[in-house]
């Protein structure tokens, strides 16, 4: 019987302290860990590096809590339109944003998650997303060089889960999910539903065990 | 017929039965409603699936499926979903046939603007970068000029680029161009209107062919 890797609320807390990297899956909260950051916020936690798709939005909801509440300096992200707290504190100067192109953010973090070192791709050739990269030309085209994006903490949301580890996501929840689970020195899961291992069809998992370190049931 | 309908009906007719279609929010995402007959076309949500369906009720509201702008979503029998690697290795990699999306500026040489008017407007580039690079037909389906008269279609864009060289036609109420890698061509004129009437409002040098279209 593999070990179990569910833990309470607190235990996965106690994980973090102030001034990290942390992922967090998601796209506009779907997906999102919603419950857990709504924990960590509360936690007093400071100085955040947050890595997801966007800023979810300007209530104190997922990944926007922690914009909202000021816990986070540095966000990196494709889009923050959604959440106009973001622009405000980039003009008072005590949040820094680096947008990156969705499709190239997803693959610096899978870099980072599958041991690669770096991707070329052509997003971005040619516009302000190619300031201070190397472009290398294949084949008569031009690419940029945009290199792996690891978290010390990836905070992830699944569906199922089993007590091993294993994850399922469900419709547009997976998102940037599978990914992240890959690229952080240790994993966090908020799942949905927690169920004995032997209970998921093998075929259904998108997130082996072997990825995860902490499942907390929220 | 209204500006805006007038646009959303001539950028439908640009899809392929049985493509792989993204639009973006705004006038492109009503272009769904003006799909040709007999021209079925499966539409791509890039925050991960394929198959977008009519906005649910709130009582039907799956709160799982969203659409690319966090709204509620549905999914039609035969879509899929995927994560974002998978989303964005479609898009980059030619599977996605065609897309149709607004813009700040777009200029003679086939450059688009559509994602930042600095100091004033930040939101992000989502995942607008990638769709113009990889998309096979990039279509721009905008009203010709600004709110205040302002022609959009320049001989080179102001705002920071979205990505250079890949758009492939401009549809507006007045006319359909053209870029075809060395210019605009001016294929299509909406009908009473004038070649002089799409010069007086556009600032970018247009080609003229022997024979201009009518935009039906």
């Amino acid at each position: 019987m593999a070990t179990s890797k569910i833990v309470s609320l607190e235990e996965a807390l106690a994980r973090f302290h102030d001034g990290q990297t942390v992922m967090i899956g998601g796209f506009t909260n779907v997906g999102s860990p919603n419950q857990f950051c709504r924990a960590l916020a509360d936690t007093g936690i400071r100085r955040l590096h947050i890595i997801a798709n966007d800023a979810g939005n300007d209530w104190q909801d997922g990944i926007g809590t922690f914009i909202v509440e000021r816990r986070a300096v540095r966000l990196t992200a494709s889009h923050v339109g959604l959440n106009p707290v973001v622009g405000q504190l980039m003009n008072e100067g005590v949040l820094e944003v680096t947008l990156v192109p969705q499709g190239t953010l997803v693959e610096r973090i899978r870099c980072g998650g599958m041991g690669l070192g770096g991707v070329l791709t052509p997003t971005g050739v040619g516009t302000l997303a190619a300031q201070g990269k190397q472009v290398i030309s294949v084949g008569g085209r031009d690419y940029l060089l945009e290199l792996p994006l690891r978290a010390e903490i990836a905070l992830i949301k699944a569906w199922r889960a089993d007590t091993a580890g294993n994850l399922v996501y469900r419709r547009t929840a997976k998102n940037f999910n599978p990914v992240m689970a890959m690229a952080a020195d240790l994993v966090i899961v908020q799942a949905e539903e927690v169920v004995e291992v032997g209970e998921l069809d093998p075929d259904q998992v998108c997130t082996p065990a072997a990825c995860v370190d902490m499942v907390v049931p929220l | 017929m209204e500006h805006r309908e007038r646009i959303a009906r001539r950028a439908a007719r640009f899809f392929r039965d049985g493509g792989l279609v993204n639009l973006g929010i705004g006038l492109p995402t009503q272009v769904v409603n003006y799909i040709p007959e007999g021209i079925h076309v499966q539409l791509q949500s890039e925050n991960g699936f394929i198959g977008i369906g009519p906005i649910p009720d709130a009582d039907g509201w799956d709160h799982d499926v969203v659409n690319a702008g966090g709204r509620p979503a549905s999914i039609l029998p035969g879509g899929c979903t995927f994560d974002s690697a998978m989303s964005f290795g479609l898009i980059r990699g030619g599977h996605v046939d065609a897309t149709v999306l607004g813009a700040l500026e777009v200029d003679q040489e086939g450059n688009l603007a559509n994602w930042i008017i600095p100091g004033r407007k930040v939101p992000g580039m989502g995942g607008g970068m990638d769709l113009v690079v990889g998309a096979r037909l990039v279509i721009v389906a905008m009203e010709h000029c600004t709110k205040a008269g302002a022609p959009k279609i320049l001989r080179r864009c102001t705002l920071p680029l979205t990505a250079p060289h890949s758009v492939d036609y401009i549809v507006t109420e007045l006319c359909v161009l053209h870029y075809n890698g060395a210019g605009l061509i001016l294929e299509e004129l909406a009908p009473g209107i004038t070649v002089e009437e799409v010069r007086t409002k556009t600032q970018a040098e247009l080609i003229l062919p022997e024979q201009i279209g009518r935009m039906e």
